[in-house]
């Protein structure tokens, strides 16, 4: 301490040797320490390179490979001749990957500028990253010419995230026509992903079935994806090709489906909310199966973007719901051949009639025919031609409804069917026991009543009534199919005495060909006749509507089963539609999608000139459609929250078995207007019409109203 | 000296004992650049041996000054660089987040590279004409400490801590040297133990804060601020010990690699030369930094010992920083390799350290040159 602090105030004595000393030995100690760094560098090298060179490598290997998945060509979807209904079609693509983006907002504004894209797209892309998980690829443009996707694909090593591909990508020829029976496809979401771990899930330019038979199909049409070793640079630039494996496609799979029939059934709906079936009644094969209005798979691939969604919620004819398979109408008059079928069989005399005053009493009640003017002298062939309801009345309150319960079980109502889909709904077949266990309520007079007039509990698909109309006219259990080819057995008989099926048959040829319901329903061939059975189901209580006019919601859905021709059958076909206002609305379809089967050439002259009323196919009125969105809205459609699309999910899919608010009373159909049934007079026979009892009689302690 | 008796005595002037693995060195920074480039002469590797063949050129010419000379141009070369570096500031060219060119119009210049030679020329002639008395005062240690913070300042403010620092290491072990007494720099060392921490929330940048701290945990951020560590470790690393070969190293070629052709030169080479190569990079320094102590060591008088001395650390302070970056050592600081690295003012300033050493070497040899 003493000798420090000396030194600080008289420095001690320095000359030339000393300082020539002490630079030999401090040139010495820097000497020293660098050699010390110099074996401290030349350990560290050894351990670097030598202890943890195995690690090391194996991180530059992992730095170099790059394993890319290629995306396998998903399997096409043909119809029963061939002709694809889903194929894929080579193009240009790219795609970002949000967790390797640098820059979002630089890297998008130059995509945007060489994409051309419009800021509809740009939002729905925003909206797409936003909600994918980072490591999932999100499309930003696909189907691109190659000037485009060469301008992307140069700047590659400036947009870090964005990945380029010629690949394949999903396309539907036919558009609208086959949205509801194919699907769709789209990037597996988050959830897919979680059930099923495929890497290919999250490779660029995947796609997964989201909908119908693209789902169902998904493991069958996916395919092996081949996969790429490539090297690349630090920015994900590929440099070279290491080895390839070539992707395995995924399996072809034939339908039944005809194109051309789904095609012209589809458009044939036109603007209307329907759905058409066409069955080869012989075998079960579904011809064609569409649902209308519906949406255009091929835009949907890259998912639902704002102004898409904001169409689709707007239209209240509910394009996303397949109407076929779980649309649930009860289903009017078109059960009545079968209900006849059932009193055959519990040995009704179909020459036994009754007299159709307009309504019938029952005890002190009167239910009325929807021809309130009445039907005069009624035999089980009017009933049905006619579509008499006091006939049905009257004998079911002898049979009991049981036996028509049983019957309508037989032709395929109340049942699902092996097919590939998801979701049908089973609908309602009524019975007392049913009744009974559902509601603890005894059956009344009244439920017979709805129940033998297709109203009521009874609930029906269009598919099942398609398949209805096959079994009445082949008399076998017709099963339907789907899949081309798949095992094949051949119908057994349905057990129901040819003699009555010979008179249903004959009976429902007169709806079209004689003094019937729906004569405009005739085919316009001389030699081949259809036979039908026409269906106004109500929507509302007469209380609120007479169900032919005022507010769209609550008209009369229009049915019409029918087959042809009557004396071979050979082709089924049901076809509702939605709030028609009744049955007119449905049959001029059936009738031109038959007549389309019979000669094409006619079938679409008749159709050309309709679609030219409605302003084109459905895609072009969808295209329409869009524009018009487009510029009234433009960006400012709202974004969609996940909760909207899952209770789009649920309006798409509403749950099979719908609460049925319980029956009160009979639900009589509106009185016809007489212009509207110009077979009526010609029927003959009409009796002096004994005018509706216009007596409101009780219904004991029940409400009027019959809501449903 | 060295090895003079092999060689004849009509180019036996030059060292060649150290110019002949320095050359080595050079040519192995060629092929890594070469190879660098993707197998190309451009743009690196050509200019690279060009610029050692116009800078050896140079060198030689300093070599020929005489000692007085030397002591002339100091104060001079000094007052020249500071000026030229208050030119930065006021008007230089921006690049990399900080200001430290000067763009000559034919050549951009960077000042505070001059500067490095300079403060050991500087600090050399002050302390040959201190009277040997004062070395122990403040007189021996106030005026030198303003000639380094003086330059020190403008470098840090550019900012450019590298060069900062590599300044105030020749000044400093210059100052070592001339035989200040040691408990001055024990003292600066606890000083600097204990305000560095300080320092480091204070004065650094954030990008320099953000390196210390990658530098202490690579791993942390593999992605962002230490991926540069992670992959220079794995370039060498993978390397091994004869490397990839020449041209496969693919570290470098596909980009991962930052800087493959400056700062992180030494780990390019080693992935493709392995550890052979590395040790080779070594020993030649390891050569060229013991003749350079022993030209200070020979070295008849104070200006000249101290002169050599501080060059030669000038150098090493140069390969020290930058292989410890490289193999993740230390923070990530903007040093390059010398005689390997591509760029031109590295190239010159070590080059005038060489030259400068000949020099010297050259008085040493031929006492007819003392005064």
């Amino acid at each position: 301490m003493k000798i420090n602090f000396r030194r600080l105030i008289e420095p001690r004595h320095v000359s030339a040797g000393t300082l020539r000393n002490s630079f030999d030995r401090r040139s010495l100690i820097v000497g020293g320490v660098q050699g010390g760094i110099g074996v401290l560098l030349a350990s560290r090298m050894a351990w670097l390179a030598i202890g943890q060179n195995a690690k090391y490598e194996l991180e530059a290997e992992s730095n170099r490979v790059n394993l890319s998945l290629i995306p396998p060509r998903r399997g096409w979807l043909l119809d029963r001749n061939g002709t694809p209904l889903a194929s894929n079609r080579a193009d240009f693509r790219v795609d970002v990957i949000p967790e390797r983006m640098g820059d979002k907002a630089q890297t998008l504004g130059t995509l945007r500028q060489l994409l051309n894209m419009t800021p509809i797209a740009v939002q729905d892309l925003e909206d797409k990253i936003e909600k994918a998980r980072g490591f999932a690829p999100v499309e930003v443009a696909s189907g691109l010419d190659f000037e485009r996707f060469a301008s992307v694909s140069v700047r590659l090593p400036d947009l870090p995230g964005v990945v380029t591909q010629r690949g394949f990508s999903r396309f539907y020829p036919l558009g609208p026509s086959v949205g509801h029976l194919i699907g769709y496809v789209g990037p597996a979401s988050a959830e897919e992903y979680e059930k099923d771990h495929d890497p290919v899930l999250i490779t660029p330019g995947y796609k997964v079935g989201k909908d119908a038979l693209e789902k169902f199909y998904e493991k069958d049409l996916r395919g092996k994806p081949g996969a790429r070793r490539v090297e690349v640079t630090a920015s994900g630039r590929i440099v070279r090709d290491l080895d390839t494996r070539e992707d395995v496609p995924g399996k072809t799979i034939k339908l039944t489906i005809d194109a051309g029939i789904q095609d012209y059934a589809a458009r044939r709906i036109g603007i209307e909310s329907g759905a058409a079936v066409v069955m080869d009644c012989q075998t079960g094969d579904i011809l064609a199966m569409c649902s209308m209005p519906s949406f255009d798979p091929n835009s949907f691939s890259d998912g639902i973007g704002r102004l898409e969604w904001k169409m689709l919620s707007d239209d209240d004819h509910v394009p996303l719901r397949n109407k076929v398979l779980r649309g649930l109408y009860p289903p009017g008059s078109t059960v009545k051949p079968m209900v006849a079928l059932s009193f055959m069989e519990a040995g009704l005399d179909p020459n036994e009639s009754v007299f159709c005053g307009g309504g019938l009493r029952v005890g002190n009640r009167v239910f009325h025919c929807w021809n309130h003017r009445g039907h005069g002298q009624v035999n089980m062939a009017k009933g049905i031609y006619q579509s008499c309801d006091v006939y049905f009345y009257h004998f079911a309150q002898r049979i009991g409804m049981d036996p028509i319960a049983a019957m309508a079980g037989r032709l395929g109502l109340g049942h699902d069917f092996p097919l590939p889909v998801s979701g049908q709904s089973y609908g309602t077949v009524p019975n007392p026991a049913w009744k009974l266990k559902k509601y603890g309520k005894e059956w009344q007079t009244f439920d017979t009543v709805n129940a033998t007039i297709g109203q009521g509990y009874f609930l029906v698909n269009p598919l099942q009534q398609a398949i209805q109309a096959s079994r009445i006219a082949s008399g076998k259990i017709i099963m339907p199919r789907l899949i081309h080819g798949s095992d094949y057995e051949a119908p057994k008989s349905l057990g129901i005495a040819e003699e009555h099926l010979a008179y249903i048959h004959q009976a429902m040829s007169d709806v079209a060909n004689g003094p019937g319901s729906a004569p405009h329903a005739r085919l316009p061939f001389p030699d081949i006749k259809l036979a039908g059975k026409t269906g106004t189901a109500q929507v509302v209580g007469l209380n609120i509507g007479n169900g032919k006019g005022g507010q769209w919601k609550h008209r009369d859905h229009g049915h019409f089963i029918c087959f042809a021709p009557v004396e071979n059958p050979r082709y089924a076909c049901s076809v509702v539609i939605e709030h028609g206002g009744g049955s007119p609305a449905a049959y001029p379809v059936a009738r031109d999608i038959l007549t389309y089967i019979f000669d094409k050439q006619k079938g679409m002259d008749i159709l050309t000139e309709l679609e030219q009323g409605w302003g084109g196919t459905p895609k072009q009125r969808l295209d329409a459609r869009y524009r018009k969105y487009a510029a009234e809205y433009g960006v400012g459609a709202p974004a969609v929250s996940p909760e909207q699309e899952s209770e789009a999910a649920d309006q798409a899919n509403p749950p099979t078995e719908a609460p049925q608010p319980i029956v009160r009373d009979a639900q009589s159909p509106a009185p016809e207007p007489a212009a509207a049934n110009p077979a009526a007079p010609a029927a003959g026979a009409p009796a002096p019409a004994s005018p509706p009892s216009p007596t409101p009689t009780a219904t004991p302690a029940q409400t009027p109203g019959n809501p449903q | 000296m060295i090895s003079r008796s092999i060689v004849p005595d009509t180019i036996a002037r030059q060292p060649w004992g150290m110019l002949v693995p320095l050359m080595g060195l050079v040519t192995l920074g060629a092929a890594v650049l070469y190879s660098a480039a993707g197998g190309s002469l451009q743009p690196y590797a050509l200019s690279h041996v060009l610029r050692f063949f116009v800078f050896l050129g140079m060198a030689i010419v300093i070599s020929r000054f005489n000692r007085d000379m030397f002591r002339m141009a100091a104060y001079p070369i000094y007052g020249a660089i500071v000026i030229l570096l208050v030119l930065v500031e006021a008007i230089g060219a921006v690049g990399g987040g900080s200001q430290r060119w000067l763009n000559l119009g034919f050549m951009t210049l960077q000042p505070s590279e001059l500067m490095k030679p300079a403060i050991v020329l500087v600090l050399a002639r002050f302390y040959e004409t201190l009277p040997h008395a004062m070395t122990a005062s403040w007189r021996g240690l106030v005026p030198a400490g303003l000639l380094i913070l003086l330059p020190v300042a403008f470098v840090a403010i550019q900012p450019d801590l590298g060069t900062a620092l590599a300044i105030c290491f020749g000044g400093g072990v210059t100052m070592f040297l001339a035989g200040l007494p040691m408990w001055w720099f024990v003292s600066a060392g606890v000083t600097a133990l204990i305000g560095a921490p300080i320092a480091f929330f204070t004065v650094l940048h954030d990008y320099q804060r953000n390196r210390v701290l990658t530098f202490l945990d690579p791993e942390s951020d593999p992605l962002g601020t230490g991926y540069h560590i992670t992959q220079s470790k794995i370039a060498i690393g993978s390397g091994g010990i004869f490397g990839k070969g020449f041209g496969n190293g693919s570290q470098s070629h596909l980009q991962y690699l930052p800087e493959p052709h400056t700062d992180f030169v030494f780990a390019t080479m080693s992935e493709e030369w392995g550890m052979v190569g590395g040790y080779f990079v070594l020993f030649v320094f390891a050569l060229v930094l013991s003749w350079g102590l022993r030209v200070a060591r020979n070295a008849p008088d104070r200006f000249s010992s101290l002169l050599a001395a501080g060059m030669a650390a000038t150098i090493f302070f140069y390969v020290a920083i930058n292989l410890m970056m490289v193999m993740g050592l230390a923070p990530v600081v903007g040093i390059p390799l010398p005689f390997m690295s591509h760029g031109g003012t590295s190239m010159m300033t070590n080059m005038i350290c060489i030259g400068t050493l000949m020099a010297i070497n050259r008085w040493n040899t031929r006492p007819n040159s003392l005064s």
